[in-house]
């Protein structure tokens, strides 16, 4: 039995979180949202010079060639520092989608550029006030051309390139448009964390390339959901466990009749409910690494319960962490709300924890006993 | 990252499954467990197993070799229990005596007592019970008032003990009780042995939520009227009962306390088998809901198991996260068991006359048990507050007072 992580990732982890430390940690998040940036762009910069963004990228491509779980516990650490980059869009979502999809030729051009940033990418899904399903995608690629609008998609002002999910042919299909070309209109979308950039992307006659089988599009989509759904989920499980840390600091520092507000039950009991659910999450979200490294048959339940139950933890440690603070959690002063605001997104980038409820049941109704 | 056993662990395993495959017969799992069998017949069953364990070595896989165990380690631990429930034995009535009766004796015994108790209580001949907790005296256990009196080389015990497993079946129990009520409430204990059939010592049986005093190691009222305890069965010196009784606790960690019952799976073939509303339950949003929210927890103390189990395998010491088990198991166990009640709307009260309660009326009636025994979930919420997170203690209204001094309410 070894549901660990080696000693060398734990090292990689140890890294990640001095790097963000020193770089300025949550100063970082909100200048960003201070300055209404769409990224902390020398923080990016070094993110590159470390090689992250090759974390995946096998070493014929220029990377790094290491595994999905070393971009777990780097993963944990951009949660934990609420990082203003676009690593997600680009490495989760749109990194993969290369390597898994992409034609050695697609995989030579673009790959060693995205270890320097020379190519920085997104993934565009969403359409309306909906989940999208196959049947209600109207984003359409005819010939080679796209045409439609995306909405909420991350970081596609500073992105080259993205990852598009259209309706072909013969069933919906996963498109790489360069965002650089004509027809592509991109513009900024306000949403509730200020600290990460969306956008609406307008396709008018867009030239792309088919990434993958045509017709096998919502399969493929769907594995990088999937597979996004585990990284994100540490995400949250590091926003989780600060947001309980902070919580727990200040009910040692803050006294109210005469004594530590963490020595009544009150408080104790609600950071007790905090700890479990990112103890759970946590938990969860190793099966899912595991799942997800081993490229088990199981990643889609195991992507399901990592990212149900991380979304809970992060969600529930956020406003407990504000209602711990009481008035000065509300405060733009005290950091309280980046993590609230940053749990709002993250639970509803990859779609909504009634989504992921409604994925997982899918998976464990199939069996007939569960483990 | 994975699940597989090192290679000494295969080892291990493989010597455990050999053993028990010539002495037991795998568990028939299309066939319900029988839980209604009569307590001699358990207890003699449970016997006849624990000698055969003994008399193989895999009785008492922890203790050190010099009384008789194999110093085991706790994965190896975990691997024996891990096969052995796969096979139809009679279920243990000795987890008691050898988790934390024995460790204590080991420690603060003569070693003449140790070579009279120990090899009995490994063989299975002689079971021993813990004598704890007290009318009074629950999440508060050091609020305990039974009172033992020094007369000569004797020590004469008075007061009442509660919740006693196996109480009724003990030949031996370990007992902390209140020698001097003037100190301070932690300091004025000490901690005997007694021998369960001692004059004066009365062991009546609690008659539970289900109007029964529950099957197997059911729980107990112990009284003591006048009970002479030689002093030689002092375990420790006189006023370090705390500091024993702790050594004992500390020795029960790794019983991690899995809520048993109706699971998330019981609830999901519920639901894919009943109508409810004109459709099949599983159809219904809600349903789905709460099975998407029980199989998350379900499936994290799986892994929050494994994780504790990967740290012990690398001979490290595991982390606090095995305190939310019984939290979470014994309050989903409670959901559940909710849930599969209400599945048969005005008639889910009914209890069906030849099969008796369905095992979710059984868990909905269990499971307020569950969220008290071993600490309650509130006192599991202090302990994870106080010694996970490290937040400071409650004030206490009776520090540094005499314990006579101590306002007691009912």
């Amino acid at each position: 039995m070894n549901l660990d992580f080696s000693d060398d990732q734990k090292f990689l982890q140890d890294e990640a979180r001095k790097f963000f430390d020193k770089e300025g940690g949550l100063s970082r998040t909100r200048k960003v949202m201070d300055e209404s940036l769409s990224h902390d762009e020398v923080l990016w910069g070094k993110v590159l010079e470390l090689g992250w963004t090759g974390i995946r990228i096998p070493e014929e491509y220029d990377g790094l060639g290491l595994g999905h779980l070393e971009l777990c516990v780097i993963a944990e650490e951009i949660g934990r520092a609420l990082a203003p980059i676009p690593f997600s869009s680009s490495v989760y979502l749109f990194t993969e989608a290369i390597i898994k999809f992409g034609s050695d030729e697609v995989k030579k051009n673009i790959l060693p550029k995205l270890v320097t940033g020379e190519v920085v990418g997104t993934y565009a899904v969403a359409e309306d006030m909906e989940a999208i399903t196959e049947s209600t995608l109207s984003c359409a690629v005819e010939g080679d051309y796209v045409n439609g609008v995306k909405i909420a998609v991350p970081d596609a002002e500073l992105a080259t390139h993205a990852v598009v999910l259209v309706k072909g042919a013969k069933g919906p299909e996963l498109r790489l448009v360069d965002l650089n070309s004509d027809g592509v209109e991109i513009s900024l979308q306000k949403n509730l964390d200020k600290s990460r950039a969306f956008y609406k992307v307008n396709f008018n006659h867009a030239q792309s390339s088919l990434l993958g089988d045509q017709g096998s599009g919502w399969e493929s989509h769907v594995h990088i959901m999937d597979q996004a759904a585990v990284l994100f989920a540490f995400e949250q499980v590091g926003g989780s466990q600060q947001a309980l840390d902070m919580a727990k600091e200040y009910a040692m520092e803050r006294y109210a009749f005469g004594r530590q507000i963490g020595s009544y039950q009150a408080i104790k009991h609600k950071l007790a409910d905090m700890y479990v659910a990112v103890t759970l999450a946590k938990s969860n979200c190793y099966y899912g690494a595991w799942a997800l490294s081993s490229e088990s048959s199981e990643l889609p339940l195991a992507a399901a319960t990592s990212r149900v139950s991380a979304t809970k933890a992060f969600q529930l440690c956020a406003k407990e962490n504000i209602q711990t603070h009481g008035g000065n959690g509300f405060t733009w002063e005290y950091d309280c709300h980046l993590f609230y605001k940053r749990s709002k997104v993250l639970s509803l980038n990859l779609g909504s924890e009634a989504s992921w409820k409604e994925k997982l049941v899918s998976a464990i109704e199939k069996t007939n006993t569960l483990n | 990252m994975d699940f597989n056993d090192t290679p000494d662990q295969a080892k291990f395993r493989a010597k455990c499954k050999e053993w028990l495959d010539s002495n037991a017969q795998l568990k028939d799992t299309s066939k319900r467990a029988n839980v209604e069998s009569n307590l001699e017949e358990l207890i003699a069953k449970a016997k006849v197993w624990q000698k055969k364990k003994y008399d193989a070595g895999w009785a008492m896989l922890h203790w050190p070799k010099e009384y008789g165990g194999i110093n085991a380690t706790p994965i190896e631990r975990i691997i024996w229990g891990q096969e052995e429930s796969k096979y139809d034995v009679p279920g243990s009535i000795f987890e008691i005596g050898l988790g934390m009766c024995g460790p204590v004796m080991m420690q603060y015994a003569s070693e003449e007592q140790k070579e009279r108790f120990l090899p009995p209580m490994a063989e299975g001949k002689e079971i021993w019970c813990q004598l704890f907790s007290e009318p009074s005296a629950g999440s508060d256990v050091a609020g305990l008032r039974s009172k033992a009196v020094k007369d000569g080389d004797e020590w004469i015990i008075n007061g009442q003990k509660v919740w006693t497993s196996g109480a009724h079946y003990s030949d031996f129990g370990i007992l902390v009780v209140r020698h001097d009520p003037d100190l301070e409430k932690h300091k004025g204990l000490t901690f005997f042995f007694v021998d369960m059939k001692s004059p004066g010592i009365t062991v009546k049986p609690i008659k539970q939520i289900t109007g029964t005093a529950g099957s197997g190691a059911g729980f107990n009222e112990v009284y003591f009227d006048d009970v002479r305890i030689p002093d030689s069965q002092r375990l420790g010196e006189i006023g370090d009962g705390w500091k024993v009784a702790i050594t004992t606790l500390m020795n029960e960690r790794l019983a991690v306390g899995d809520a048993k019952g109706a699971d998330v799976n019981e609830a999901l073939s519920l639901a894919k088998d009943k109508d409810d509303f004109g459709q099949l339950m599983i159809k219904n949003q809600a349903v789905r809901d709460k099975l998407a929210d029980w199989f998350c927890e379900a499936n994290g103390l799986k892994y929050t198991k494994f994780r504790t189990m990967s740290a012990l395998s690398k001979g490290e010491a595991p982390g606090p996260e095995a305190s939310i088990t019984k939290i979470v198991s014994a309050n989903k166990l409670q959901a559940i068991g909710n849930f599969g009640i209400d599945s048969g709307d005005m008639a889910g009260m009914l209890i069906d006359e030849e099969d008796g309660m369905s095992s979710f009326q059984a868990a909905w009636l269990g499971a307020p048990g569950l969220r008290i025994a071993g600490g309650t979930d509130e006192i599991l919420k202090n302990i994870i507050a106080e010694r996970v997170l490290g937040l400071p203690q409650d004030p206490r209204a009776d520090k540094g007072l005499p314990f006579k001094d101590i306002p007691s309410g009912k």
